[in-house]
């Protein structure tokens, strides 16, 4: 009898608890990496998720691997978090035997091979973006399995199922600065507003020559659309 | 080194009362007893040339190469014990192979040299081991242009312009530093290392020798390759010709 039981006690439980209790922290995301003449644009949801319950509505998945180089996370927030750390150290040791900056293609490596073979268990999608001396701005996308492969422009997460024809319809080659921070901004508004597990604020990062410049367009200040 | 090591000169790990290490000073005497390697740098690329000494006329041509390949886009000659070479050059490939693997990219010659410095190094400390017999020139077409690194027996090196090890070191300096080579294109300095190891090479102590060369420059996109044929016999039919101008002119003078 205690066998027939189990389960079905077990599922009455479950459904007692709520799912933020046992649930992981993911990043169900929107995230956007675009290159442009001298640097790139970087872009970013701010939710985080617990299930359905939003743990930190100001998240900021925008993480900075090097002086020029930031990555875009999604997926598991503890796994994306780990590897980003762990590849900024390793990037950190060889600027040291390097005696020079890291390439944004090394960075892009060093995250591949992690990603690559722990993929069995690891929940993480990435976009790793910076500028170099050698090559400019450049975008990598590093998605569930491991692969890496160099793009113009890039979007990840839940919420980029949803724009991917925006993307192709408003992307043009050699765009402006200010053209690529719009194209990223409306993106990333638009996936929000969709995708039930990205909203907040938008945060953006411009990274050049220069270095970082980051910016944020709160939840108010966001460009509208037609919501049907 | 006119002294001898009156019982210091025994072990690798142990320092003579002058402060000298003899073991290690006995290796690069090893590759002075070598045929004379040069490696110029010029401002487009990077040329190899080694006089190899071929000690018997039974040996088909082409035996105990000197020059290698560590990498698509890195080469290197070598001086001394050639298999003490071979040994370094193998381990030269495994760093560049490693690399590669973990970071996508070719090996920068900078980080390549301090790896395999460390590693000749290394030999220069224990009692159970002696150092390498040899000394190797690295060189590589970056995207900052050419670059050159020179490693002895004791691990120390040094990024050159232009450097030669082996028997004739000391004239093939002499004869290098003539030449501009920060203006010099890889045609140039092929013509003028051949002509310089021809020139160099000892016809009463040493009978035969094997030219061998190989470059690394914007005009083999960055690859390292041996010299093709038709390029290295005209370059040594210059030499001989250069030789015989100057050997006239020497009798003129007396």
């Amino acid at each position: 009898m205690a066998f027939v039981e189990a389960p079905f006690q077990s599922k009455t439980m479950d459904s007692m608890v709520p799912d933020w209790l046992s649930a992981e922290h993911s990043t169900g995301t929107s995230i956007m990496a675009c290159e442009f003449e001298g640097g790139v644009v970087i872009g970013a949801d701010s939710r985080t998720t617990t299930g359905a319950y939003i743990a930190n509505r100001v998240t900021d998945k925008l993480t900075k691997v090097t002086d020029h180089i930031y990555c875009c996370r999604s997926g598991s927030a503890a796994d994306t978090q780990a590897i980003s750390d762990i590849v900024s150290y390793h990037l950190a040791f060889h600027q040291m035997e390097l005696g020079e900056p890291p390439l944004v293609e090394t960075s892009a490596n060093v995250f591949r091979e992690l990603c690559y073979n722990y993929r069995d268990s690891l929940m993480a999608g990435i976009l790793v973006a910076g500028w170099d001396r050698r090559k400019g701005g450049q975008v990598y996308s590093i998605p569930l399995g491991g692969m890496c492969v160099r793009q113009p422009i890039a979007i990840g997460g839940s919420g980029s199922s949803y724009v991917y024809g925006y993307v192709d319809a408003h992307y043009k080659p050699n765009m402006t600065k200010d053209q690529t921070i719009e194209l990223v901004s409306n993106t990333l508004s638009l996936a929000m507003s969709r995708d039930g597990s990205s909203g907040g604020v938008v945060r953006l990062g411009v990274i050049t020559k220069e270095g970082v410049e980051r910016r944020v367009i709160l939840g108010n200040k966001l460009p509208q659309f037609y919501e049907g | 080194m006119s002294s001898i090591g009156t019982g210091y000169d025994l072990s690798a790990s142990q320092f003579s009362p002058d402060g000298r290490v003899f073991q290690v000073e006995y290796a690069q005497k090893a590759v002075e007893n070598s045929g004379t390697v040069i490696g110029l740098r010029g401002k487009d690329g990077v040329v190899f040339a080694v006089e190899k000494l071929v000690t018997s006329k039974l040996y088909e041509p082409g035996a105990n190469k000197r020059l290698f390949n560590i990498d698509n886009h890195v080469g290197m000659a070598v001086s001394g014990l050639s298999s003490d070479a071979r040994q370094i050059a193998e381990t030269a490939r495994t760093e560049a192979a490693s690399y590669r693997a973990q970071y996508g990219i070719g090996i920068p010659l900078k980080y390549l040299n301090d790896r395999v410095s460390m590693y000749m190094h290394a030999y220069t400390l224990y009692s159970a081991v002696r150092p390498y017999g040899c000394s190797v020139i690295i060189g590589a077409y970056e995207a900052d242009g050419p670059v050159m690194y020179m490693i002895d027996p004791s691990g120390v090196s040094y990024g050159y312009y232009g450097c030669a090890i082996g028997k004739a070191k000391q004239s093939a300096k002499t004869e290098i530093e003539k030449l501009k080579l920060a203006d010099m294109s890889c045609k140039d300095l092929i013509r003028e290392a051949a002509r310089i190891i021809y020139l160099l090479h000892d016809e009463l102590k040493d009978k035969q020798f094997e030219l061998e060369m190989s470059w690394v420059g914007n005009h083999t996109n960055g690859r390292h390759e041996r010299v093709p044929f038709e390029i290295k016999a005209e370059a040594e039919t210059k030499a001989r010709q250069a030789m015989d101008e100057d050997s006239d002119s020497d009798t003129e003078d007396m």
